[in-house]
């Protein structure tokens, strides 16, 4: 198991969260994550790189358990996991290139030169050659997107979590960037954890889909499994049925 | 019945909460922020570029008030002196008040508007676009990267910008003793070597440091915990600039009283 999460809580204040969360996630899959606005989904993610710690529980990455990791274990950690966030969170105030190099440069002993070539297959693998010089601001949303995906393959991670990667794009570009996710799993051999509302999109992607309700996991099987579920609620998320989310309470 | 008695007690006490945990939150910031100074390779390459952007470039609005300051101080103490006590003792006033007072608390607080509402809206807008959250997954500390450079910034720069505005005031006071008084420069310097202490220039950089030190970290503060989206980047930069001036005035009696 690649990663792990036993038994997890977390509360904001008197929201409680997640209510003993628990997932696994397998070596070389894409698993994606999807719930109803407020399910925790993106909490989820922002656990398994550390950004948040749970209340209490287990959050196992690569063997090691994430609240437990001191501030260098868990940089060292962070090293091999690649955040795709939301709306691309790329520094506006630097050139597409230093974005794609910042993970890069906290790589000791890695050269300059190293770094631009660097830059440029990742930015070559999301299609993105010759912006290097652009900001985030000259960019439209889906090469934004594929920018902070290019950032986020840059260290060569062994684990990718996106965060909502195809909300707010055309259709065409949501097949683009489905297309990216798959390849990243097929050429880099990646581990892919997609949080997603879009289901034709968590169906193209993943390997297996896991359904996020009332602070647990509801249900989790592969894409095959998730058409075929009769679970009312998941079925009421799939078809978008409010009707049957009811009846399933 | 309850509930109308119980609110303002209720509002206290959420108050007290708030500020309790606003302490706390300082609290982490700064021992988080300490620390930080050891990730030398994080925030060094940054630091000459926050020298520039908070020092720098506050040259011109520092000057601008001091241009100002100084030609008031010397046709107030004219008038206020005139037939009481000599008149190279404008001089002195002026020295004395640029020194001592009005060069060091008015550009500080010109700079807690410009370098304090830069300072929080640029690391605010960063908190809430997930961009700090980014630097943390790509292993940069994020207080080694925007608060540590910040706050070395204005403790280097401030006093650089308060000595030079104070020395442009003294010298715009002069050239309007001349212009519009009927002083001479020998009079002017006078007065102006009359009570100068080298002390008073310590002084100065003393406040100054504490100034840059306040206005930087209060900007990082309200920016770091800023939450919502442009609202609430409103809010910290808001905050941070009427937070700063207030600290400014209370450091400025803190040090009259300890120093002088």
């Amino acid at each position: 198991m690649s990663i792990v999460l036993r038994d997890v809580h977390r509360a904001f204040g008197r929201n409680q969260v997640l209510r003993g969360l628990d997932l696994e996630v397998l070596d070389g899959e894409t698993l994606s994550i999807i719930g109803f606005s407020g399910a925790g989904k993106s909490v989820v993610l922002k656990h398994m790189v550390g950004l948040l710690q749970p209340d209490s529980g287990d959050v196992v990455v690569d063997g090691q358990n994430v609240s437990g990791l001191d501030v260098r274990e868990l940089n060292r950690l962070r090293c091999d996991i690649g955040y795709v966030f939301q709306f691309a969170a790329l520094f506006d105030s630097m050139s597409i290139a230093d974005n794609v190099a910042m993970g890069l440069r906290r790589i000791p002993g890695m050269y300059d030169e190293e770094v631009v070539s660097r830059v440029r297959e990742c930015l070559a693998l999301v299609e993105l050659e010759g912006i290097e010089d652009r900001y985030p601001s000259e960019l439209s949303g889906g090469m934004v997107k594929r920018a902070g995906l290019a950032r986020a393959i840059a260290t060569k991670p062994k684990y990718l979590l996106y965060d909502e990667p195809t909300t707010g794009l055309d259709p065409v570009t949501v097949t683009v960037i489905d297309r990216l996710i798959v390849r990243m799993k097929e050429e880099l051999g990646v581990t892919g954890i997609v949080v997603t509302h879009d289901i034709e999109s968590a169906y193209a992607v993943s390997d297996r889909i896991a359904m996020l309700h009332d602070g647990r996991m509801r249900t989790c099987g592969t894409v095959d499994e998730i058409k075929e579920s009769d679970d009312l609620l998941l079925r009421s998320f799939l078809e978008g049925r409010p009707e049957l989310t009811e009846m399933a309470s | 019945m309850n509930g109308s008695v119980l609110t303002p007690v209720e509002y206290v006490g959420r108050w007290s909460i708030n500020r309790v945990q606003s302490l706390g939150k300082a609290g982490y910031l700064i021992t988080g922020a300490l620390r930080a100074l050891r990730n030398v390779e994080i925030w060094g390459p940054r630091l000459i570029m926050q020298m520039v952007s908070v020092g720098v470039a506050s040259v011109p609005i520092a000057l601008f008030i001091a241009v100002f300051t100084g030609i008031v101080l010397a046709l107030q103490a004219s008038y206020t002196l005139t037939g009481a006590v000599p008149i190279y003792l404008v001089g002195t006033m002026v020295g004395k008040s640029m020194i001592l007072e009005l060069g060091p608390v008015l550009t500080g607080l010109s700079l807690a508007g410009r370098v304090g509402a830069s300072t929080a809206a640029e690391v605010g807008t960063m908190r809430v676009t997930e961009q700090i959250d980014a630097l943390e997954t790509l292993a940069y500390d994020p207080l080694a990267y925007l608060v540590v450079p910040r706050v070395l910034a204005g403790v280097f720069m401030f006093p650089v910008v308060i000595v030079l505005a104070s020395a442009v005031g003294i010298l715009t006071g002069w050239s309007a003793s001349l212009m519009l008084l009927d002083m001479s420069s020998a009079e002017f310097v006078r007065g102006l070597r009359l009570f100068f202490q080298p002390w008073d220039i310590q002084f100065a950089v003393i406040k100054s440091l504490s100034f840059g030190l306040i206005v930087t970290s209060v900007g990082s503060f309200y920016g770091f915990h800023a939450k919502g989206g442009a609202g609430g980047v409103g809010v910290a930069t808001t905050r941070a600039v009427v937070v700063s001036s207030m600290l400014i005035l209370v450091l400025d009696a803190f040090w009259a009283v300890v120093l002088l």
